[in-house]
């Protein structure tokens, strides 16, 4: 399954067509996933993205913008904010930051799961969906040197094939995956 | 990485901001430590420094090289009237209550390079308040600090200052403000007269006046809990009986040590106000 045992966190990242790909995976966690949740989606910075709320309509769990140093709670899904970094500081809380853009982005993918990475290592499972960047390649090399695991979407079945594609030649995967596959996956997780 | 690698990689961030603490009297200590480890790696990469160490013993030895390492340390980004509606809302809001106090303390805390300061006398200039105002404005950098004194800023930046002074309700032009000369805008002199510029640590300084708002925006982020408390605590001190704190769009402090000593104000543009004890 390519699966940390257990799994402690999911990480996820997508950039362009980036709104439907997670509409999909989100969609497909059940109630009752314990692991937190963090997301960078590449959005416009300047104003408020909606989209936490938008795609918490599609999923079980709680869908939050996150606030600097707000508290992890197992099952509730994290959102990067508009022109913030975020990171995950500790077990117990998130932190943001407005460091420099990587790649032109800010939330950054890359500092997303390396964060991760450093606080999770093995219980950590990345995801990289689709998008038109190569931020998350970075990111995907940290967590799986860290001893996590990293899916990245099929890139033929990808809006957006250049991320996945750029991950995969930097970083390799665990496993490359079609979303139904993912979320097939997924919801065997918590079983 | 492995996971030995994080956690050696952790303990020799940590004797390197104990390091530092001795010989230069920063206090790092206390900043988040995600964002340290990235921001740390960057000036590795920069100065070619293959190991941690290599890094901590140029930092010891030569100050020279410590002042050019310190923008790895803290973070400059502002840009003037940044989050325009939290202006606003002190246009609006908060300004009309300071208004009735006979003078007027600001203390724009960790005001790097201090787009902040020159805003905030700008609306208080507006206001006509600015002659009875005192802006303390302070900051741990001595570059930063000289840059904010200066007052002046890189022309290509003024066109996004412009619009955010103008969708804060600014009543002019913002080229009102400034004289434009070889590629960069100088402030207005006159603003500056009520301007106080401190070299001070929200880490190991205390409190040193007694204010009526606190403008401290962007900067908690880099502080863990820990940190962050203290200098809540500060703030809280230092302000007057019903006085005013805003933080950045995405600090709250309801998650820290001091949530009880301020009550929200303008909640969605993050301006606290401390409540009467």
């Amino acid at each position: 399954m390519a699966l940390p045992r257990p799994l402690e966190a999911l990480v996820i990242g997508a950039s362009a067509g980036g709104v439907s790909a997670l509409q999909t995976v989100l969609g497909s966690l059940p109630g009752s996933f314990q692991p937190p949740v963090f997301v960078v989606l590449h959005v416009p910075k300047d104003r408020p993205s909606g989209i936490p709320e938008l795609l918490g309509g599609y999923c079980a769990l709680p869908v939050l913008e996150a606030d600097d140093k707000q508290p992890i709670r197992p099952g509730h899904v994290y959102f990067a904010p508009p022109d913030y970094h975020l990171l995950v500081e500790s077990r117990d809380a998130v932190a943001l930051s407005m460091d420099e853009p990587v790649l032109f982005s800010r939330p950054s993918i890359d500092v997303l799961f390396e964060s991760a990475a450093a606080v999770y290592d093995r219980g950590l499972l990345a995801i990289l969906l689709t998008g038109a960047s190569s931020d998350g390649s970075e990111g995907v090399a940290a967590v799986r040197a860290a001893g996590g695991k990293a899916w990245i979407q099929c890139p033929v079945e990808a809006a957006s094939p250049t991320m996945p594609n750029a991950a995969l030649a930097h970083a390799g995967a665990d496993a490359v995956l079609r979303l139904g596959e993912m979320c097939e996956r997924l919801k065997g997780s918590t079983a | 990485m492995t996971d030995d690698a994080t956690e050696l990689f952790d303990i020799e961030l940590k004797l390197l901001l104990d390091a530092v603490y001795m010989r230069y009297h920063y206090d790092f200590r206390g900043y988040a430590m995600s964002s340290l480890r990235r921001r740390m790696r960057h000036a590795m990469g920069r100065f070619d420094c293959e190991r941690m160490s290599d890094l901590q013993h140029r930092i010891l030895h030569e100050p020279a090289f410590f002042a050019d390492a310190m923008q790895y340390f803290t973070v400059q980004v502002s840009e003037m009237f940044r989050d325009p509606a939290y202006f606003l809302a002190l246009r609006e809001q908060v300004l009309p209550v300071l208004r009735t106090y006979p003078s007027i303390k600001v203390w724009v805390a960790g005001c790097s390079s201090g787009e902040e300061v020159w805003s905030l006398a700008i609306l208080l200039a507006e206001e006509e308040l600015l002659e009875r105002s005192v802006i303390y404005a302070t900051d741990i950098n001595p570059e930063a600090l000289a840059k904010a004194e200066h007052g002046t800023f890189a022309a290509d930046r003024l066109p996004l200052f412009s619009r955010n002074y103008l969708a804060a309700g600014g009543r002019g032009s913002l080229s009102d403000y400034y004289t434009s000369a070889y590629g960069n805008a100088m402030f207005d002199r006159r603003l500056k007269k009520q301007m106080v510029f401190a070299d001070h640590s929200l880490a190991t300084d205390s409190v040193f006046s007694e204010v009526h708002l606190v403008s401290c925006r962007n900067v908690l982020i880099y502080f863990n809990r820990e940190l962050q408390d203290r200098a809540v605590g500060l703030f809280r001190d230092s302000l007057v009986r019903k006085g005013f704190l805003g933080l950045g769009g995405k600090e709250s402090l309801q998650f820290g040590a001091h949530a009880d000593a301020f009550e929200p104000f303008v909640a969605n543009q993050r301006i606290y106000r401390k409540v009467a004890p």
